[in-house]
């Protein structure tokens, strides 16, 4: 690794879709090394802000207005996605995104497609993928669609793995998962990140994504609302309250705070009206 | 029986040659989700390269050339048309087609005129006789051509890192371009491969027994459209499939022609046409075709 740029350097970002501002001058930054957490509810613009990173707003219609992203110390404006990829940034996408009618041998073969030439790194990536996932090795003639939640997911960290990024951005990786299912994933990206790999990782688990990251951000209708070391926005009561569904009692008393921002986001509306019983399960 | 066995033969002779051009239609709709109308013009380009240059050349040069000059058209079209506008509606893409075909068909018709031009195959009216069957030299060399080619772009399709990029952008543009799939590569290639396969194709449509390359080759080039829909427009296995149904279908009523006169004259070139319709009754999306899901 060395080089002591940060992994990857938003500044002031601005990015819509047409005259919707889905994310205001956003800054964030990911150290060398680390793992961040991007947190929100639906409609926070944390896929947004994914997108304007790996430079595929342009499918969903939108385009950054303003601001600089740089990954490494290098600016990623204005690149195309795979120049983006082959500058060490790779994307997870939201959902897993597996090619269903691919093998899984073939999906991981997609994922190296970035790194031209070179077989003994792809044969050593692909390597590592196998070791992280067992699985995938096992099931490698299979379809993809095939596949269970959970081997999908593992198959989109392995195929985005097979890019050896240096920034491995995931969008949502404990979607739809089984908690079991989700802990594994999180073992998965803490042992990526142990060999050396940055992670960005948006989630709206706000608990799994605390325990993983060592630096956290709160995107609040395209804005960053919070920010902090992971370990003290967990002990917060802004996070604990909306984030982890704990410490309710307070939710009457800190109207007027709230009504600083005028948020719009769905999950807002539940803080509102306060459920009895166990507070909202995480926003699905 | 003889004859039987003659028409069979001569129909997957010509249903190979459809598949080929079927198959470069299903190459750009999965890379582009384009509906490529513009592919009998380009059809039409790589034949008229090949009679053009045959005489100078030598048959074999001018097909190469002519095979070269077809992908460079296509390629041509996808580098200054398609990709000014990717990102617009796929449907928009598609009339964009129809428009570059009325460009390069009112070209090519221009310097075709009323000719028929010969393109200098090595096999002119030659037959060969297995027993009772009387099969020409040139079918056969088209039955073989369409094997080799399709066998090596299905190989190709299957294990090379060009058909790795080709499947994956077929599944998702977003998700491929996520890990670092050229798209402008990918759909530059499906349109060069798209034109040089239909030279080929261009060739065998036009020699012996049909007289020779002429503006309405571009018209027989047209039934590959049914042999890909009733395949399924995104399936390369029923490219060949459909192309194969087409060109028997054809060829078997047009050889009992006189026995089907009830239903009046022409019906081989009907024929391809009414196995799509029936087959897309049963199968809206074709014989091998994705159905189209919607996932809640």
């Amino acid at each position: 690794m060395g080089g002591t740029a940060p992994a990857l350097t938003v500044e002031d970002l601005t990015a819509g879709y047409g005259p919707v501002r889905a994310l205001r001058r956003v800054s964030l930054t990911v150290p060398a090394g680390a793992v961040v957490t991007v947190l929100g509810g639906n409609g926070a613009g944390k896929s947004t802000l994914l997108r304007a990173v790996s430079r595929t707003l342009r499918f969903h219609g939108g385009d950054v207005v303003s601001g600089t992203v740089a990954a490494a110390g290098r600016p990623l404006g204005g690149l195309t996605p795979d120049r983006v990829v082959a500058a060490g940034v790779c994307q997870v996408p939201e959902g897993r995104q597996v090619f269903a009618r691919m093998t899984v041998e073939d999906n991981l073969r997609a994922g190296g497609l970035a790194r031209r030439g070179d077989r003994a790194a792809k044969a050593a990536a692909l390597r590592r993928v196998h070791t992280l996932f067992p699985v995938l090795a096992d099931r490698a003639r299979q379809p993809a669609g095939l596949l269970s939640g959970g081997e999908q997911q593992m198959l989109a960290v392995g195929r985005a793995l097979m890019a050896a990024p240096e920034l491995l951005l995931l969008d949502e990786p404990s979607l739809g998962l089984a908690p079991l299912m989700a802990a594994r994933i999180a073992d998965a990206i803490r042992e990526i990140n142990a060999q050396g790999t940055a992670v960005l990782l948006v989630e709206q688990n706000a608990a799994l994504a605390l325990r993983l990251a060592s630096h956290a951000y709160v995107l609040e209708v395209g804005e960053v609302t919070l920010s902090g070391p992971a370990a003290e926005l967990a002990a917060s009561d802004e996070v604990r309250r909306r984030y982890l569904g704990v410490g309710d009692a307070g939710a009457a008393g800190d109207a007027p705070a709230r009504t600083a921002h005028p948020v719009l986001s769905r999950w807002d509306e539940g803080t509102r009206t306060p459920v009895p019983g166990p507070r909202r399960k995480e926003n699905r | 029986m003889s004859t039987f066995a003659e028409f069979l033969i001569n129909g997957l002779s010509l249903g190979s040659v459809y598949a080929l051009i079927a198959l470069g239609f299903v190459v750009i709709f999965r890379a582009t989700e384009v509906v490529n109308f513009a592919h009998a013009s380009l059809l039409l380009a790589g034949g008229y390269f090949v009679a053009v240059l045959h005489e100078p050349l030598g048959f074999w040069p001018a097909l190469a050339a002519g095979t070269a000059g077809a992908a460079v058209v296509g390629a041509a079209v996808e580098f200054l048309v398609m990709r000014r506008h990717r990102g617009a509606d796929h449907s928009v893409l598609a009339i964009v087609t129809i428009g570059v075909d009325i460009l390069l068909a009112t070209e090519l018709t221009r310097r075709i005129g009323t000719d028929i031009l010969a393109l200098g195959d090595p096999w002119g009216d030659a037959v060969v006789t297995l027993g009772p069957v009387t099969i020409a030299e040139t079918r056969i060399a088209a039955l073989l051509a369409a094997a080799l080619l399709i066998t090596a772009f299905l190989l190709a399709f299957r294990h090379t890192s060009w058909g790795v990029a080709m499947r994956a952008a077929a599944e998702s543009q977003e998700t491929a371009a996520l890990m670092g799939v050229r798209l402008g590569r990918v759909s530059l290639g499906a349109w060069a491969v798209a034109g040089a396969l239909a030279a080929v194709a261009a060739l065998f449509l036009t020699v012996f027994p049909t007289p020779g390359l002429e503006r309405g080759t571009a018209l027989a080039a047209l039934k590959a459209f049914p042999a890909a829909i009733l395949g399924g427009l995104d399936s390369t296995t029923g490219a060949l499939a459909g192309g194969l149904i087409v060109g028997v279908t054809e060829s078997l009523a047009t050889g009992y022609q006189t026995d089907l006169a009830f239903l009046g004259r022409g019906i081989g070139d009907l024929a391809p046409y009414l196995v799509m319709v029936a087959v897309l009754l049963i199968r809206p999306a074709g014989l091998f075709g994705t159905k189209e899901l919607a996932r809640v």
